[in-house]
Order: structure tokens, then C-alpha cells, then sequence
């Protein structure tokens, strides 16, 4: 991104206007275009967005940022990292419920089951495994400590022993399968695959009221805000590089006496968290969570979206999670019947053209145009060396 | 390549961030009080414009395509005969169809959108219960109305939706008093691994209990898995008199295959179904299921006036070789039934609707439906059928008449405990 925007220099004002000393700063990387970067998006989320868009779009717009929160973790632990999380699902899935558990016993009359509990009628009292949830002190920490324990377990199990690559993917999704199979099957202490319906009560707010819906959508942004800064540290940071070192050169970062499985596994964990975190932000703008959404189709798309943005960018996975799904709604209320070949069609022209995900069409726009000053080849970050020089410009 | 301020940068931009998140959470909480009041009034949509706008909401793609393409077709043939005939309140009705995608958050969210951006009066479709879950509470927080025309489960009665599919009493229980009839006295239990065949599989085995029948075995598979070899293997071994089988979409196609090939019938071990219409007879293949019984309200052969025209306006519509089936039925009634009762309320207003809408009747292919008005399903003909080697199902009883709607099952001692309906259980 930050090349990309450096070398924008044919409209005269534009090159005017980067010369200039104090508006230049803004097109160059350092704290004043950082600063101006995250006022900017929090002008869009929260002035821009509300006002232009009606009540349903932005609360689908809240949705989409839930899934971009997803995103930016699987940028940082596939982009950066190259770990194909196929099966994010899980920790989307453990985030959404654990929030979903909560909303569901705060609803709940003092001393009765849950509303789907008593309909089924396995249960009698309530599972030992939901009580904490009952507590906003311990759900909330949930969110994001239980999906990061799980994928610090597994990674901490699987990267010493050099799983990677295909092995990782497969096992991913296996997990993402084995969970949704295991929810269904606990009708009676989970919903099974009718899920947690019919959530309206988010922390003592009535969710059947629009505003109060709109103050879960500025949440939400709120938090993408945020977890686009920590995505953004990390990568730049130098725990940043060595991430993208060990995706590069795995023997080598251990030949210089570092543990590429520890880097890994910390990359995973944070994308887990914030996977969660996407999940619980789902579940509070949704108002409900089911198997379906946490298995491993839903995995697969959280993927497509990062794949399409530009996996090793910091805003390509959040802006092809946005564009992704946005498309997905706008194909398929232009064209019920056909609008998934219409998708399909997109997601195979940008995979065939630009494998690096729209982030890198500016480059290839300028290599098809020819003005590239020394005619090479678009850069393309995801592809190894373009990351590091992304960094460093 | 690393520079330090960056860190304080980004550790600042998280603070403004925080910052502008609490002031737009106050900004809200404040604005609570006068928004509050706008909340979704429920109007007459009918009384603007000069059209009515009515949402179809059906997949169109995903796994339950297959079955709920002819639902969103049989109710665009409904609102043609609907408008050829002077439409609702005078009125044309416009169609406006969303995909769910077989995705159940998404007919949440197309649900929400034909309330709140395309107006429509009334919505039509889902089909799976779990995509009817989810739509529940847009709908009852929106209080607008859905017609929901697919047999299901059971226990559950929204004031917001209308159901025009059987309920358990009305699809589940006649095929078990039949089969009582019959002298079954051991049951075997198949079904895909969700909330209908879980469910049904409870009230079945109360009703067992009840009624000196034994279950000799009971096996879920999940959704579209194909492997049966050992369920059908465990079959043989337990001989049981009939199979109920409550498996739902492809699977179908690999047990029944799986069935014959282990050399069980219709003779040897009859089997029930309660997800086989005449569309999965034709995927599956008649000749896996000849003299093979099935429970439903409706049959293409079902033998009344009202339905020949039925079968014969949808095939000279869609093409002479598409059979009709129960849900297809039951959402072409829907939407006659929601005219009837616009029409009595002289408002689509859906207080008013549901206001009209006890005793309400329309004399429908399967027979004449009433309306209870107290729990907002309709009053049904059970029909236990049989299908024929050509791919048809035939009658071979009925109830005689309507069975009154009885969704949480209050009328049977058997299935005291079942429900909600039952006194709430404390946590301990």
C-alpha cells in the first residue's frame, strides 16, 4: 500500500501537492498519514456510513465489518505468516457463541432455563459449561482468550512437529467440521443446528430498537479500528518481520536461533483471538449464531474475502471481507436466481489477474499502462519479497 | 526499517479510536428517547401505491434449491391467478424474490430487507426450520408477517408467522396411527441429523411408549452424508416391523439404495417417510420405492377439482413434466389464504389480518383449510400415500377430515413433558 501510493504521481496537482512540506507528510509513511489513515476510516465508519446509509444497510454494514475484524487476522496469519487458516470458523464459531451463551442468560429469567432448553426438554438444570457464561466478567474475556488458548494448544502441538502448508490447511478445516458436527449433535445444550436464535438483550439494550442496534454497529467499527491498529503493529513491528521471514525462509529463521514454531503459533493464536472477536460482533449485530455459519463453507468464504482484498496488505483482508460480501448482497438482490455465478465469475477473474487480491491493482494498472519507470513486472506483496520492501517504504 | 515513534503512533490512534467510540455510543444512548418511537409502526402497506409489493423468500441456490425453487414457482403461479383476477384489495400484486441461499442468517437478512427497504406487505417462504428460527424475531420485532408452507416439528406458534405446512398431529401422528392400525409393534428411527427428524423422533417415541410399540433403533446421519451401510446392516439385524424416516434432502438417495441392495422392501420391512414428495420420488428413483408409504396433506393424485386445476395451470406454466408436491401446495394456499384475509380486514395491516383471520377458509387442491386463529395454522386432511412404480403416490387413507391444528400437542396425554408448553423446569 504504502508504494502504491508513493508512486501515484501523474496528476500534476497531486504531485503538487506531495511536494508541499506539511500536506506531503500525509502521503508519506510516518505518524501523520498513520494518524491520518485511521482518522480517515473513522470518519467513513462513523459520521459517513450512518448518514448515507439506512438503518438495514448499516447494520449489514456492521456485519461486514464483523467478518473484516475475521479478516485482519487471517491477513496477518496467512498473508504475513503463510498459514492457509481454512478453518476459522472454529474460533469464529467459540467467539460467537460464548457471546451468544451470555445474551441468551442475560434474557433469561432468573431460575429458568433458556428458551430452547426448556423446547427440547433434555436438560433439566443448566449444563455445568454454560453457568460462567451467565457472568458478563468471564464471557467477555472468553471471547477472546478461549479461541487464542485453543489455537496456541494446537499450534503450540502441531508447528513443533513442522506441520504446515496442505497438513495445516486440512487440519484447520477438520476442526471448523468437527465443531459444527459436535453443536448439531447437542441439541439439547446447544440449539443444535437451529443455533442460538432470537437474542435481544445486549448487556441490558433491547436490540428489537433500532438505535440501540446502531450503537452495536459503532461498536463494532470501534473494535475493527482497533484491531486494524494491533494487526498493524505486529506486522511492522519486528516480530512483523520475522513473521514474514518464517513464511519466506522457515530453516534459515531457525538457523539464526529463532523458533519459527513459536513465531507461527503466536500469529495464530492473534488471528484466533480476533477471529473471535469477529464472531462475538456477529452474534451481537445478527442476533443469532447457528452450526451453519461457523463450519467450513463460512471458513472457506472468510478466506475468499482476504484472498480477493490481498492477503499480505494490512487493509486489503478488511476491504475484501467488506467488498466481498457487499457484492455477494448486491449480486443477489439484483439476480436471485443466477447472482452466485455472478460472484463466482468475479472471484475468478481476480484470483487469474491479480494474485496478489485488488490491493495490488494499482500496480498492475500502472505495469499494463507502461509507466512504470523501469518496466518490471507488478509488485505483488503477497508473493515474498514485496512485503518486506512494503514495510520498509 | 522499524522506526519507534510508529509504536507510540499506533498505541495514540488506538486511544482516538476509543475515543470516538465512546463518544458515538453516548451520542446514541442520548438519542434513544425520541428514535425510539419510530420503531417499525405497523401500517396498512396496501393502502399506498399502486401496486402491493409481496416478498418471496426461498433458496434459489445451495443445497435446498432443489426443493425450494418449486415453492418460489408455485407461489409466482399463485400471484398471477391472483392478479388475473383483480388482485388483493384491488390492488396488483408485485413479487419481489430473495435468495436465503440455504444459508440460514441470510434469510434473516433478506428478510429484513423486504421488510424494511422494499415495504412489502407480507413475506412468503423459508423452509427449513432453522431458517424459519431465524426469521422469527425479525419478524416478530419488525410485527410484520410471514406465511410459512412447510411441514415441520412442531412446538412453536408466533403471533407473526402463519403456518400453512402440518404440524406433527397432522403429518407425524396419523402416519403412526396408521401404522398401529396396520399391527406395527417395532419401530426403527432414520433421520438427518437436525432439529425436525431429533424432534420428531422424541414425540415418536412418546407416542410408542404410549401405545405398547417398541423402538428397536434409532440413527442420525448429518445432512447430505451418503454412507448407510451400517444403519441399513443394523436394520436388517433388528427386524423391525416398519422404518420411520425423517432423512431430508440427497442422503435419501444413498439409503434408499443402500436399502435395496441389502434386500429390503416393502414387503420385508415397509418404510415411512415424512420428507419424500413427489420431486425427491423422481431424484431418488421409483424404482427404489415401489409400495413404499409416505405422510402428508397433499398428493398431485389427490382427488378434487381445486387440484386438477392446480396441477394443470403449474405444469402449463413451468412444462408438463414438473409433478406438485405438499409444500407447493401449501405455499399456493398461503397466499390465498393471506388475500382472503386482507380482504375480510379490508387492510393489510397485519394486527388487522391476524384479527381476521380466525375461520377463515379457502377451498385448496388438498380440500377445504380453515384458519385457527388461535395458534395461526391451518386445519389439514392428513393422507398416508403410496407410491407406485411410475413415480406417482396414491392415497390409501385418510383422516376423513381436517385435523384441527395442534402444534404443542396439548390434546395428548402422551406427549405431557414433551414442550415448553409444559410448566417451566427450574435450574435446580
Amino acid at each position: 500500500m504504502n508504494t502504491t501510493l508513493q508512486k501515484i504521481t501523474s496528476h500534476p496537482l497531486l504531485a503538487k501537492l506531495q511536494s508541499n512540506p506539511y500536506i506531503g507528510r500525509l502521503f508519506r509513511p510516518g505518524p501523520i498519514r498513520t494518524f491520518s489513515g485511521f482518522l480517515v476510516g473513522g470518519i467513513l465508519l462513523f459520521l459517513i456510513a450512518p448518514l448515507v446509509l439506512s438503518q438495514f444497510r448499516l447494520e449489514l454494514l456492521g456485519k461486514y465489518l464483523a467478518f473484516a475484524i475475521v479478516a485482519s487476522g487471517i491477513g496477518l496469519a496467512w498473508g504475513r505468516g503463510g498459514l492457509l487458516t481454512l478453518g476459522q470458523g472454529v474460533f469464529f464459531g467459540i467467539g460467537a457463541y460464548a457471546m451468544a451463551m451470555h445474551l441468551k442468560l442475560s434474557q433469561t429469567p432468573e431460575g429458568q432455563l433458556p428458551d430452547f432448553m426448556q423446547l427440547y426438554g433434555e436438560v433439566e438444570s443448566l449444563p455445568s459449561y454454560w453457568v460462567p457464561f451467565q457472568y458478563a466478567w468471564f464471557a467477555i474475556p472468553a471471547i477472546i482468550i478461549l479461541p487464542a488458548l485453543i489455537a496456541y494448544l494446537v499450534g503450540a502441538m502441531i508447528f513443533r512437529r513442522g506441520v504446515r502448508g496442505a497438513y495445516f490447511a486440512i487440519l484447520s478445516q477438520a476442526l471448523a467440521a468437527a465443531l459444527a458436527i459436535f453443536i448439531v449433535g447437542q441439541q439439547g445444550t446447544t440449539g443444535g443446528t437451529n443455533g442460538l436464535t432470537n437474542l435481544n438483550n445486549f448487556f441490558g439494550y433491547d436490540l428489537d430498537d433500532p438505535v440501540n442496534r446502531k450503537m452495536v454497529y459503532f461498536i463494532i467499527a470501534g473494535i475493527l479500528l482497533g484491531v486494524i491498529a494491533i494487526t498493524r503493529q505486529l506486522m511492522f513491528s519486528r516480530y512483523g518481520e520475522l513473521l514474514v521471514a518464517t513464511r519466506d525462509a522457515y530453516q534459515r529463521v531457525r538457523f539464526l536461533g529463532y523458533n519459527p514454531a513459536r513465531v507461527l503459533t503466536v500469529a495464530f493464536a492473534v488471528s484466533a483471538a480476533m477471529a473471535g472477536l469477529g464472531g462475538a460482533a456477529f452474534v451481537s449485530i445478527v442476533g443469532a449464531i447457528n452450526p451453519a455459519s461457523i463450519d467450513v463453507v463460512p471458513s472457506i468464504a472468510f478466506i475468499i474475502g482476504v484472498a480477493v482484498g490481498g492477503r499480505s496488505t494490512l487493509l486489503g483482508p478488511v476491504l475484501g471481507a467488506v467488498g466481498v460480501a457487499w457484492f455477494g448482497t448486491a449480486a443477489s438482490e439484483a439476480y436471485p436466481d443466477s447472482w452466485q455465478y455472478i460472484q463466482g465469475g468475479m472471484f475468478i477473474l481476480v484470483v487469474a489477474f491479480l494474485p496478489g487480491g485488488l490491493a495490488t491493482l494499482p500496480a498492475a494498472f500502472r505495469a499494463i499502462k507502461g509507466k512504470w519507470d523501469d518496466r518490471k513486472p507488478p509488485e505483488i506483496p503477497s508473493m515474498g519479497s514485496g512485503a518486506v520492501q512494503e514495510a520498509s517504504a | 526499517m522499524i522506526t519507534l515513534h510508529k509504536r507510540s503512533v499506533a498505541a495514540s490512534a488506538t486511544a482516538i479510536t476509543a475515543l470516538l467510540l465512546l463518544a458515538a455510543c453516548g451520542s446514541t444512548t442520548e438519542e434513544a428517547a425520541p428514535e425510539a418511537s419510530a420503531t417499525m409502526a405497523t401500517e396498512d402497506r396496501c393502502a399506498t401505491g399502486d401496486t402491493i409489493p409481496v416478498g418471496l423468500l426461498n433458496s434459489l441456490s445451495g443445497t435446498m434449491a432443489i426443493s425450494e425453487v418449486t415453492v418460489r414457482d408455485s407461489l409466482l403461479l399463485a400471484v398471477d391467478e391472483i392478479n388475473a383476477s383483480g388482485g388483493v384489495l384491488g390492488k396488483q400484486l408485485v413479487p419481489i424474490s430473495e435468495d436465503g441461499a440455504s444459508d440460514w442468517p441470510t434469510f434473516a437478512e433478506k428478510a429484513q430487507k423486504l421488510i424494511s427497504e422494499d415495504k412489502v406487505a407480507a413475506t412468503f417462504g423459508g423452509w427449513t426450520s432453522s431458517s424459519r428460527k431465524q426469521m422469527l424475531p425479525v419478524f416478530e420485532s419488525a410485527k410484520e408477517l410471514l406465511f410459512y408452507p412447510v411441514q415441520y416439528e412442531g412446538l412453536e406458534a408466533s403471533p407473526y408467522i402463519f403456518y400453512t405446512g402440518a404440524t406433527t398431529n397432522q403429518q407425524i401422528i396419523p402416519a403412526l396411527d396408521y401404522l398401529k392400525e396396520e399391527g406395527v409393534k417395532t419401530l426403527y428411527l432414520v433421520g438427518s441429523d437436525y432439529v425436525f427428524p431429533r424432534t420428531a423422533n422424541k414425540e415418536i417415541a412418546a407416542y410408542a411408549a404410549a401405545n405398547g410399540m417398541e423402538i428397536v433403533g434409532e440413527d442420525y446421519k448429518p445432512l447430505g452424508n451418503t454412507e448407510f451401510s451400517a444403519i441399513v446392516d443394523s436394520i436388517k439385524a433388528a427386524k423391525p416391523d416398519a422404518v420411520f424416516n425423517t432423512l431430508n434432502g440427497d442422503s435419501n438417495v444413498a439409503f434408499w439404495k443402500q436399502y435395496k441392495s441389502a434386500g429390503l422392501d416393502a414387503k420385508t420391512t415397509p418404510v415411512v417417510s415424512v420428507s419424500i414428495a413427489e420431486e425427491e420420488v423422481a431424484a431418488i428413483g421409483p424404482e427404489y420405492l415401489t409400495d413404499q408409504l409416505v405422510s402428508w396433506n397433499y398428493y398431485q393424485t389427490t382427488d378434487t377439482p381445486e387440484n386438477a386445476a392446480f396441477v394443470k395451470a403449474y405444469q402449463d406454466k413451468y412444462g408438463a413434466d414438473k409433478p406438485t408436491s405438499d409444500p407447493m401446495e401449501a405455499a399456493y394456499t398461503s397466499l390465498y389464504l393471506w388475500k382472503a384475509m386482507a380482504e375480510k380486514a379490508g387492510s393489510c395491516n397485519p394486527e388487522a389480518i391476524k384479527a381476521a383471520a380466525d375461520g377463515i377458509t379457502f377451498a385448496a387442491p388438498e380440500g377445504l383449510v380453515t384458519i385457527d386463529g388461535a395458534n395461526q395454522h391451518i386445519y389439514k386432511t392428513a393422507r398416508i400415500g403410496k407410491i407406485t412404480d411410475d413415480g406417482q403416490i396414491v392415497e390409501v387413507w385418510n383422516s376423513g377430515e381436517p385435523i384441527k391444528p395442534d402444534p404443542f400437542l396439548e390434546g395428548y396425554d402422551w406427549a405431557a413433558g414433551l414442550s415448553g408448553a409444559s410448566p417451566a423446569p427450574s435450574s435446580s
